[in-house]
């Protein structure tokens, strides 16, 4: 299956053009079109994945896309363990997600262009990670930005969701701007778009160490656009206004790691920088914490999971940057499962009550979501580290990864956000499940079977998924991914108990305080905003970090484009209209000697034969 | 015997009647009989050249002849583009034969 491993995304093309051309006449039954087609894609990507781990090397297959000069530019695609990997958490996501958004989006009179940009996106998320060269990476990378674009803009007609499609789209194109010239910078040294002759050209020290920096960094301000790392982070919150199926697919599991697969990818250019390798991990260590404080306070259940998957992400980041690369993947690899599963799960909670506030929820466990609610419970339990569930063994090997880098400060910061994590989440979990149910609205319908055997696939992979990489049943994964060409993959971590248990604790103490406010003592988390009402309000709001691009960047930007627009329209604009002005104006004073009158016309025959005359006479023959 | 000089100056006199006339005359009859002047003088001039030049040639009398000619026929198409011009615009002064222009 690995000579067809191009089928994978060629699969999801299908769908979307059948569906583009007969989406209208299908209506419902695309989505089946859909899914149909992501199961045959997801099957040739595990057959793919199962074959590739039996395979020592496989060559990366290239054909001529364009040629100039001596330049010779490819196209092709490439199964390195990290691609293989990344092919099936993004097809089998993909996969879930269409089957979940059929009971989801059900009844939608647009669904089948929700199943068309699903269908798109899913080609160009595909594309994306078997592209063996930057330049098609970038088309791909720009593609899955257009269709997070369309899809967080789905509900066009609520000015939000326009608002938070345009903002998203903007600022995750601020971050491209980085990768692009980074790109163009790496031809330039280079000669070349592959990242095969980028890290030859790196191990041969082509390159000097202040480029690598340079380059290193401008893909990496790429990754904190899209991967919503401070300072681009708020695009992320804010994209929660799209459906809840492309939350769960775009912004949890697969778009917004692409940042994460982007370091990962060219971790060989990252790990020949140690500047570079700090920024990341500082940056990450940062976003990691500051979002998951801004999720103790949000009242909206997408958003707290939203500024979870930030401070998610900056764990990855943090991990990459402390020269984890199998920690940072792996943990990619679980959070893809449980975060998809924990946006479905909220997905069927507000399929269920018909609203995103947590505040008017509680008591939804025993009000009739038991499967959702289990599930549910299953995803904090990963997400907070508890063993034996996927997120346990990943958040080690993470803590394990920041401690051996020598990083003793971003250790700390990443033990508390796990405390920090355990308490958001299991807050989160309390005030919607726990406790009694507020009724009044009568008897509450737990999701259609079609909605929740897609997150019991997915629970099932959040319990038994981290087995693929522990340090009692053997690194296997860890392994596996550094069989790759590449010549450098960092750090390998090895077991230590003391920060095992430690993070254990950590976990089991945020969980413990969020029971102890939420459950034993209802309304202390209300009495301690009234205490605290200055840090409460700054956490409420975001630490004002969009109220301070609104004044600083926003505000910046708009009184430039006033001075430009000034200046256009009256320096440009008026030398244009100068340069029309001069050939009107002799032409009017031509035409106004041509009045008609003869005699006119005669005096002014007479006076240049005059002044002739004159000229030959007064110069003596000279002027002839 | 007259000198050339004489020719010249009457000539000259008479062009610059011809010549003022023409520019500044608002008649057309006027003008057209100003444009015969101007013509006459070159006539004078062909006629004594033809004479009293540094080279005596019969070729300048027969050139003042044919200009004569020539004239006639100018004055005849003259006149009646002027009639042309009357009956459609009740008026021969020139200055109001103008639309031709902008």
């Amino acid at each position: 299956m690995i000579d067809y491993v191009w089928l994978v995304p060629a699969f999801p093309l299908v769908a979307f053009i059948l569906i583009l051309f007969f989406g209208r006449s299908l209506k419902e039954r695309s989505a089946w079109l859909g899914v149909l087609f992501m199961l045959a894609s997801f099957v040739v990507a595990l057959a793919a994945l199962i074959q590739r781990l039996g395979v020592e090397q496989v060559e990366p297959v290239n054909f001529e896309w364009l040629s100039f000069g001596h330049v010779v530019i490819t196209m092709g695609y490439e199964l390195t363990p990290l691609n293989a990997l990344m092919l099936f958490i993004v097809s089998l996501v993909s996969l879930l997600v269409h089957i979940y958004a059929r009971g989801y989006m059900a009844g939608d009179e647009r669904i089948h262009v929700f199943y068309m940009y699903l269908a798109l996106f899913t080609f160009s998320m595909l594309g994306l990670v078997l592209s063996p060269n930057l330049l098609q990476l970038y088309i791909f990378w720009e593609l899955v930005g257009v269709c997070s674009f369309l899809l967080i803009g789905f509900y066009f007609y609520k000015p939000e969701a326009k608002q938070a499609a345009k903002k998203a789209f903007i600022m995750t194109r601020i971050g491209d701007v980085g990768l692009f010239a980074a790109i163009i910078l790496l031809f330039w040294q280079v000669g070349s778009f592959e990242f095969a002759e980028i890290f030859a050209a790196v191990e041969n020290n082509q390159l000097s160490p202040g480029f690598i920096t340079v380059t290193a960094l401008l893909i990496f301000w790429a990754a904190v656009g899209k991967s919503g790392q401070f300072p681009l982070h708020s695009w992320l919150p804010d994209a929660m206004e799209g459906p809840t199926p492309v939350s769960a697919l775009i912004h949890a599991a697969t778009m917004v790691a692409a940042g994460v697969y982007l370091v990962a990818a060219l971790f060989p250019l990252f790990g020949a920088s140690p500047l570079a390798l700090d920024v990341v991990a500082y940056v990450g260590a940062f976003t990691a914490i500051f979002a998951a404080t801004i999720g103790l306070v949000q009242n909206d259940i997408k958003r707290v999971l939203a500024y979870s998957t930030v401070s998610q992400l900056g764990y990855m980041m943090l991990a990459l940057g402390a020269a984890g690369y199998v920690a940072g993947v792996f943990h990619l690899y679980t959070h893809a499962f449980f975060k998809a599963m924990l946006f479905l799960a909220a997905g069927s909670v507000i399929h269920a009550v018909h609203t995103q506030d947590i505040r008017q929820m509680g008591g939804l466990y025993q009000a009739g979501l038991k499967v959702t609610g289990i599930l549910f419970l299953i995803g904090c339990l990963a997400i907070a580290g508890i063993p034996p569930f996927a997120g346990f063994f990943s958040k080690e090997e993470i803590l394990l990864t920041a401690w051996q880098a020598g990083r003793p400060g971003v250790f700390l910061v990443a033990l508390l956000t796990a405390f920090i994590t355990a308490l958001y989440m299991f807050r989160l979990f309390f005030m919607v499940f726990g406790g009694k149910p507020r009724g009044g609205k009568g008897p509450i319908q737990e999701a259609p079977a079609v909605m929740t055997w897609p997150m019991i696939v997915l629970a099932v992979l959040t319990v038994i998924g981290g087995f693929v990489h522990t340090h009692w049943t053997g690194t296997f994964l860890g392994d596996w991914l550094k069989t790759g060409p590449a010549p450098t993959y960092g750090l390998e971590a090895t077991s230590a108990a003391w920060i095992l248990i430690l993070a254990l604790l950590v976990s089991l103490a945020g969980i413990g305080l969020a029971y102890w406010i939420y459950i034993r003592q209802p309304g202390r988390a209300e009495g301690w905003a009234t205490t605290f009402s200055g840090p409460y309000r700054v956490l409420l709001n975001k630490y004002y970090v969009d109220e301070a691009y609104q004044v600083t960047l926003v505000r910046g930007l708009s009184g430039l484009s006033v001075l430009l627009a000034w200046i256009d329209r009256y320096i440009i604009d008026g030398l244009v209209r100068l340069a029309a002005w001069v050939p009107t104006a002799v032409g009017q004073l031509g035409a106004r000697m041509q009045n008609g009158q003869v005699q006119r016309y005669g005096v002014t025959v007479f006076i240049g034969l005059v002044v002739i005359i004159l000229a030959v006479v007064l110069s003596g023959g000279m002027v002839q | 015997m007259i000198p050339v000089s004489w020719y010249l100056g009457l000539a000259a006199l008479l062009f610059c009647l011809g010549l003022y006339g023409a520019l500044t005359k608002r008649n057309t009859v006027i003008v057209l009989i100003c444009i015969e002047l101007m013509l006459n003088a070159t006539n004078i001039n062909l006629v004594a050249f033809s004479k009293l030049g540094l080279y005596p040639d019969i070729a300048g009398q027969v050139f003042t002849v044919f200009s004569i000619t020539v004239a006639a026929a100018e004055v005849a198409v003259g006149i009646a583009i002027l009639l042309a011009f009357y009956r459609n615009r009740r008026t021969v002064n020139i200055d109001e034969a103008n639309v031709l222009k902008r």
